[in-house]
């Protein structure tokens, strides 16, 4: 599944969200669920500079990278979800059912990245025949 | 009669009164924006409206919101 019908999926899925846009690992987005090109890259150019700065919060206890976030303000809520080489931004009315919020990026990220049908569920891989079967 | 109407009416009025204050207290005191920092070791960094790390994150947390909605 595209990052497209992963976020198109989201918001059907999710009413919480007004709108999300999903980042690879260079900080270039790879989708989005906002029309318009020039609010497409505000949208964006914002969630990459929350990203790089969360990042760059000290964190002692081993290190550990960040996961995700919650910033609540009063406006709404900005949600981040970082995921192997994909993170996802979303932005809430305030108040949100912030496990619930989560749970939905955190699928719509996995579905973005996997090839199949959707379910977010990771595809096996096609067998390649061994020689001595194929020969059989 | 007519004093216990007066009391009638001055509990109803402390009453709403009441409620007005707990209703604003809801509404714009207890929401105090903060950002919360979850990292994958399960441990959660969280930052209050006034605190350092919410003086850097909360203002880019404004411009996503704003930029999402523009």
């Amino acid at each position: 599944m595209d990052a497209a019908q992963a976020l198109r999926e989201l918001t059907e899925v999710s009413s919480q969200i007004e709108a999300a846009c999903i980042l690879d690992s260079t900080g270039a987005e790879v989708g989005s669920t906002l029309e318009d090109a020039a609010a497409r890259k505000r949208f964006a150019d914002a969630a990459r500079e929350l990203i790089a700065e969360a990042l760059g919060v000290p964190h002692e206890p081993g290190d550990a990278p960040l996961a995700q976030l919650e910033a609540a303000t009063l406006e709404g809520s900005a949600f981040v979800v970082i995921e192997g080489d994909l993170a996802v931004a979303a932005v809430t009315r305030p108040e949100p059912t912030v496990g619930l919020v989560f749970y939905d990026l955190k699928s719509c990220l996995r579905a973005a990245g996997t090839p199949g049908n959707g379910d977010g569920r990771p595809r096996p891989k096609a067998r390649r025949k061994e020689a001595s079967e194929s020969a059989a | 009669m007519r004093a216990l109407r007066k009391l009638f009416g001055f509990l109803t009025l402390v009453g709403i009164a009441f409620a007005g204050i707990v209703i604003y207290r809801r509404r714009f005191v207890a929401r105090r924006e903060r950002i919360d920092l979850y990292f994958e070791d399960g441990s959660l960094l969280s930052f209050e409206q006034g605190s350092d790390g919410a003086g850097r994150l909360l203002p880019l947390a404004h411009q996503v919101i704003t930029a999402a909605r523009s």
